[in-house]
């Protein structure tokens, strides 16, 4: 169970930690953004719910279109594009 | 169109009742309801027990609801700049004020202020960094075991366990306490089987806690009229007013910019900045919703034990407890832990002090479980089901909103969980609580020690995020992908 983050295409990215609790998925996912360039999209995929929470507000207070909440056999699977 | 309205509902219940979380949620309350009917048959009593265990089942629901963790509230601050829960609890703080006030004016208030001083600060602190490795408070960690986290099962086994060992440990750490502590534990003439000379937890408790004093503001100002001290000076003083200032200062640092910038203002007005005040307390509309429900509900929950020992004609659970013919694990002034109100950590202490017991070490021969708090058999520990209460709430919503799994921890996170559990019961028992019953409880009730804790685990949590920021940059690696 190790956080894994790759490019899946061109401005595409993919962030997966689940398992992990508090405050790891919202920091990490903050590290990824911070690694993309504006316009460039992240698919998350985490399974801890009070992350999300952290996450939709990280997003509002920088800006970012969290434009979609999907769910996948218990895990959250969101898609993030970078402002 | 009625017809069409109750096929439609009827459908959404039978959807509902489809889903095999929903059943689980419902089962689980289902046997809750069975066993408080199983109790109250036995002895209505018990209904004072069972006010612990429902008010705990509603705590769980609203934690989960809102992702209610005290942790992040001041985690997420520093961690990734968001204030969403610091608002949350604000929220819950004005609204359980409020409604502790209608209850002092009723004279049913079961509240005990803290006593003042510089351990506040150092318990906090330590409290403060170890909630942001654990992933969540005492309740954070409780409704997150609900949701089916391993990880979170263990920070509570970590905290009652580490308690309850660092209040009956004596040995060479002993001799680290100021003379002047062990001229005054001596001075107290108590009892000699406490051995209060012995051990460090005990020392500092009747050395140095004792000779402190606590009082509400309203107390301390010498406000006798039971209005102006509860609605002035408690609430309106100690509460609102810091809760505004709070919540101004969040606005400030954390959501100004941004509100501005994605309202597009340039020279912002005063009405411009009263929109963004509103819309930080909207912007996470369930945790805003639990703040409110959850600071009323915290109030009521006073207000109902207030009135049942009343009824009772009791000042504590251990009197009804040995009417009962349970003397076994009563302190030996017949108490056990009974705070009347939503706590947390001592009736975890005392689940690992009974399972310390049962292999036969003596956890009576010491201040806090053998004079004030005994060491009650699980099944009968009040505040004990409450916190099983929050775990079963949590575990009903998470289910119903298919958010229920169960999580096995990394080895990371099983050492953090532990670690950060230890250090979350050794600050809560140096503070005198957590972040509950020592910060929650108190600036709600007009005790002000509640924002020297806050002051405390906000500095502790701060140093936390540090620490955990190093670990995790010097753990990103090729083989997480961070490096690209």
């Amino acid at each position: 169970m190790a956080v894994k983050f790759e490019q899946t295409g061109p401005g595409e990215y993919s962030l997966n930690v689940c398992g992990y609790s508090c405050p790891h998925p919202q920091v990490y996912t903050k590290k990824a953004l911070q690694k993309m360039a504006s316009g460039d999209v992240l698919t998350l995929i985490f399974d801890n719910p009070s992350s999300g929470e952290s996450i939709i507000a990280m997003c509002e207070t920088e800006g970012d279109d969290l434009y979609e909440q999907g769910s996948d056999g218990g895990n959250s699977v969101w898609k993030i594009r970078k402002s | 169109m009625s017809n069409q309205n109750s096929a439609l509902a009827g459908s959404q219940q039978t959807g509902l009742l489809s889903q095999p979380g929903f059943r689980y949620a419902l089962a689980i309350l289902g046997l809750v309801a069975l066993g408080s009917a199983w109790v109250l048959s036995i002895d209505t009593r018990y209904v004072y027990l069972l006010v612990y265990v429902w008010f705990g089942v509603v705590y769980g629901l609203f934690l989960q609801y809102g992702r209610f963790c005290m942790a992040s509230a001041v985690r997420d601050l520093f961690a990734v700049g968001v204030p969403r829960m610091a608002v949350g609890m604000m929220i819950a703080v004005a609204l359980y004020s409020l409604i502790a006030a209608f209850v002092t004016v009723t004279g049913n208030s079961t509240f005990h202020p803290n006593v003042l001083g510089w351990h506040i600060v150092i318990g906090a602190a330590i409290f403060g960094y170890g909630i942001v490795f654990t992933g969540g408070c005492a309740s954070g960690s409780l409704y997150k075991s609900g949701e089916g986290n391993v990880g979170s099962m263990l920070v509570v086994v970590a905290i009652s366990f580490s308690q309850a060992i660092f209040v009956a440990a004596s040995g060479w750490f002993d001799r680290l306490v100021p003379s002047s502590w062990v001229e005054s534990s001596i001075a107290k003439d108590m009892p000699e089987e406490l051995s209060v000379t012995t051990g460090w937890f005990d020392i500092f408790t009747s050395g140095h806690v004792w000779d402190l004093q606590g009082a509400t503001l309203a107390d301390t100002l010498g406000v006798n009229n039971v209005f102006v001290s509860s609605f002035l000076v408690n609430m309106l003083l100690v509460s609102l007013l810091p809760v505004l200032a709070v919540l101004i200062l969040l606005y400030i640092v954390y959501y100004r910019k941004g509100h501005l910038r994605r309202a597009k203002i340039a020279n912002p007005t005063l009405n411009d900045h009263l929109k963004g005040m509103w819309s930080m307390f909207t912007s996470s509309k369930n945790t805003a919703i639990a703040g409110v429900f959850l600071g009323i509900f915290a109030g009521l929950h006073m207000w109902v034990t207030g009135l049942l020992r009343t009824h009772y004609e009791i000042d504590n659970f251990g009197e009804m407890l040995e009417a009962m013919g349970h003397t076994a694990g009563l302190s030996m002034q017949g108490t056990v832990f009974d705070p009347g109100y939503w706590y947390i950590t001592t009736q975890e202490a005392q689940w690992g002090a009974w399972v310390l017991e049962k292999l036969n070490f003596d956890m009576m021969n010491n201040i806090y479980f053998g004079l004030e708090n005994g060491v009650p058999n699980p099944l009968l520990n009040a505040p004990g089901f409450m916190s099983i209460g929050i775990i079963l709430g949590a575990a009903v919503m998470a289910l119903s909103r298919r958010e229920f799994k169960w999580k096995m921890p990394s080895m990371e996170g099983a050492v953090f969980a532990l670690v950060g559990g230890t250090l979350m019961g050794i600050g809560a028992r140096i503070a005198m609580g957590c972040n509950i019953g020592a910060f929650f409880a108190t600036v709600t009730n007009g005790d002000p020690s509640g924002w020297v804790f806050l002051f405390g685990m906000a500095g502790g949590s701060y140093l936390g995020v540090k620490t955990f920021n190093w670990w995790i940059n010097r753990n990103v690696s090729a083989d997480d992908g961070f490096d690209l």
